[in-house]
């Protein structure tokens, strides 16, 4: 790093926010121009131009391009159709990548939900709650690339230095590659992911239970109710929204996964997913036709649940 | 009145009453608390030890006597995996590309709650589409054009791109937190004959400062840990590289040198955890303003 790029990132932070009330006290000042009855009708775009624009130019834009490239062949030049997405079709590793994304889409996401519920309800009970809230929130703080490596370490063969497989030894097990073996490694992999997003569905789901009535609960219990019976009567019916809000989101992680696969396998042993399926077309093999065939298939897969998010984001609207 | 007191002085009771019968439920969150806590110990011990003690005995041995705890892992991965420049890279990758989207979004979110326009509820369910695509279909095209003018393996590449893939969540943030504020308030300043961005400035961002601090970490956190987009648009070059890429690299290149990874990893994780746990609270708030309720 140079001298012009520290002047440079000096000049973008104390810059921006400059130029930005500039932009504001500029758009009045060019409002002042013109007729009166006229000022709030361009006003709202005035304020809305800067965002759009770096909407359209870096997620509308390309989104539209990536649907183009599809159709293309791998070096962008002619049209060929929907043969990028035929020849996928036809590879027995890209149904061995569907299946390893659906693997992530049900345990992943599945056992997430089921852990972040379980560990917001016990916590619910405990005074030490915020202890242990903050201790499972931990590895939510911590990029995919460093998990990739203190997991990886925790799967190392030797059963001297990886902890999982210490563990398997002194229970009377062989020590274990977890990484080579399918569909054993995919596991693995989620395992990790769990163990970053399970913070995530907790701190939701606690906040979501933290709504609940304690006297509604309490009456429950009064009138002879068990634990068990308050929890699946009472606490899961009103927390259903927020579980399908947490679910949704999870569903989303899932299906984008790249960071782990790419950091802990680089994609091998069969545990490639669609979101590292991209990146494997696009830079190893150099074919920007069926990389964004990938793509399209993975935006495809995305629609239903950004439809969702618009009909709950219109009902939001709604009550407001 | 009565209703509340009868609960406060029911739910207690059977507490209090069956102590033992909850020895179950402490020991199930001591045991899941251990289980999530392992990983990121078994780290920091390692990346303290020496490298012969690392690549030959278990982390948890570490605690014997005599202690053999150490820096120069550290010492060695910022010198000479060039993981020290890869930090400073990180800084100037993060901090614009934080600055950069809150400012924006902050204006497209005023416009969003408080003004009139034609196609003001069409335009929001786009952001809100925008929301969820996945950056694998946005940068193939994102990467031909920063080539295209020349920004590839640059600075600013990431930051405008960060900012781009950044804005949809942050408008939805603020969007929800400035519909929120009470109406009356702009009317009155109006009255005073406050213009739109008066209002903007003297009403609007100080009184959301704790939603824009949730913004912000938020946004930090998720730049800083990006591998992705910092992979295909600044991957093939180191001089700026991020940590997440410097990283990655290395966990290809030193295999099993547990030693230095896991000092590696270390480096990685030290500021957002500072900013994790000085910042809590607005991180969780985030989260939950951020999600779409049902």
């Amino acid at each position: 790093m140079d001298f012009g790029t520290a002047l440079l990132a000096v000049i973008v932070v104390v810059g921006v926010p400059a130029i930005t009330v500039l932009y504001a006290l500029g758009t009045e000042r060019v409002l002042q121009l013109i007729p009166e009855r006229r000022r709030a009708g361009l006003r709202p775009w005035l304020w809305l131009l800067p965002g759009f624009a770096f909407l359209i130019v870096f997620l509308v834009y390309p989104t539209v391009q990536t649907i183009v490239l599809s159709l293309l062949d791998r070096r962008s030049e002619s049209f060929v159709g929907a043969d990028n997405y035929i020849e996928l079709f036809g590879q027995g590793s890209f149904w061995q990548t569907i299946g390893n994304t659906v693997l992530w889409l049900v345990f992943f996401t599945g056992i997430t939900l089921v852990f972040g519920l379980l560990i917001a309800v016990l916590t619910d009970r405990v005074r030490y709650e915020t202890a242990v809230k903050a201790l499972i929130f931990i590895p939510m703080a911590v990029s995919f690339v460093a998990a990739g490596v203190i997991w990886n370490f925790m799967y190392a063969f030797n059963e001297q230095i990886g902890t999982v497989n210490a563990a398997t030894v002194a229970l009377g097990g062989e020590p274990q590659a977890w990484l080579f073996e399918w569909p054993r490694n995919t596991f693995m992999l989620i395992i990790v992911g769990i163990w970053m997003w399970v913070g995530f569905a907790m701190v939701i789901l606690s906040a979501g239970l933290k709504g609940i009535s304690a006297e509604l609960l309490e009456a429950a219990r009064i009138d002879g109710a068990t634990e068990v019976q308050v929890f699946t009567r009472i606490i899961l019916p009103l927390l259903a929204p927020t579980i399908a809000v947490v679910g949704t989101t999870i569903v989303i992680v899932a299906l984008k996964t790249f960071d782990i696969v790419y950091v802990m396998t680089g994609g091998q042993y069969d545990t490639q997913v669609i979101g590292t399926l991209f990146y494997q077309e696009r830079f190893a093999n150099h074919d920007a036709g069926t990389a964004a065939a990938v793509a399209v298939l993975l935006l495809l897969t995305i629609i239903p649940v950004m439809i969702l998010n618009i009909r709950r984001s219109q009902a939001q609207e709604a009550t407001r | 009145m009565t209703m509340r007191m009868s609960a406060e002085e029911a739910a207690p009771e059977p507490l209090e009453r069956r102590w033992w019968s909850r020895i179950p439920l402490h020991a199930a969150l001591v045991i899941i608390s251990l289980i999530w806590l392992v990983p990121t110990v078994a780290l920091l011990v390692s990346s303290f030890r020496p490298a012969s003690d690392v690549n030959t005995s278990g982390w948890w041995t570490a605690f014997q006597l005599p202690f053999g705890f150490t820096v120069d892992n550290y010492g060695d991965v910022l010198s000479n995996n060039n993981l020290g420049q890869s930090f400073l890279n990180s800084l100037f990758i993060t901090i614009p590309a934080t600055v950069i989207p809150v400012m924006v979004a902050a204006f497209a979110a005023y416009a969003f709650a408080w003004m009139d326009f034609p196609g003001r509820h069409v335009l929001f369910v786009l952001v809100v589409a925008l929301l969820v695509v996945p950056l694998q279909s946005a940068l193939i095209p994102v990467l031909q054009l920063t080539t295209a003018v020349g920004l590839t393996g640059s600075f600013p590449a990431v930051w405008l791109a960060h900012t781009g893939f950044g804005l949809p969540f942050a408008i939805f943030l603020l969007r929800n937190f400035f519909g929120a504020l009470p109406k009356e308030m702009f009317e009155s300043a109006y009255l005073d004959g406050a213009s739109p961005t008066t209002a903007f400035f003297r009403l609007v961002l100080p009184l959301s400062v704790p939603a824009i601090a949730s913004l912000v970490i938020f946004q930090f956190m998720w730049v800083w840990n990006d591998l992705l987009v910092a992979l295909i648009l600044v991957g093939g070059f180191p001089k700026v590289a991020p940590l997440t890429v410097t990283i990655a690299n290395m966990v290809g290149t030193l295999g099993q040198n547990w030693h230095l990874l896991t000092a590696a990893a270390f480096v990685s994780m030290v500021l957002p955890l500072i900013v994790f746990f000085s910042l809590q609270r607005y991180f969780v708030r985030g989260i939950l303003g951020g999600s779409i309720k049902g």
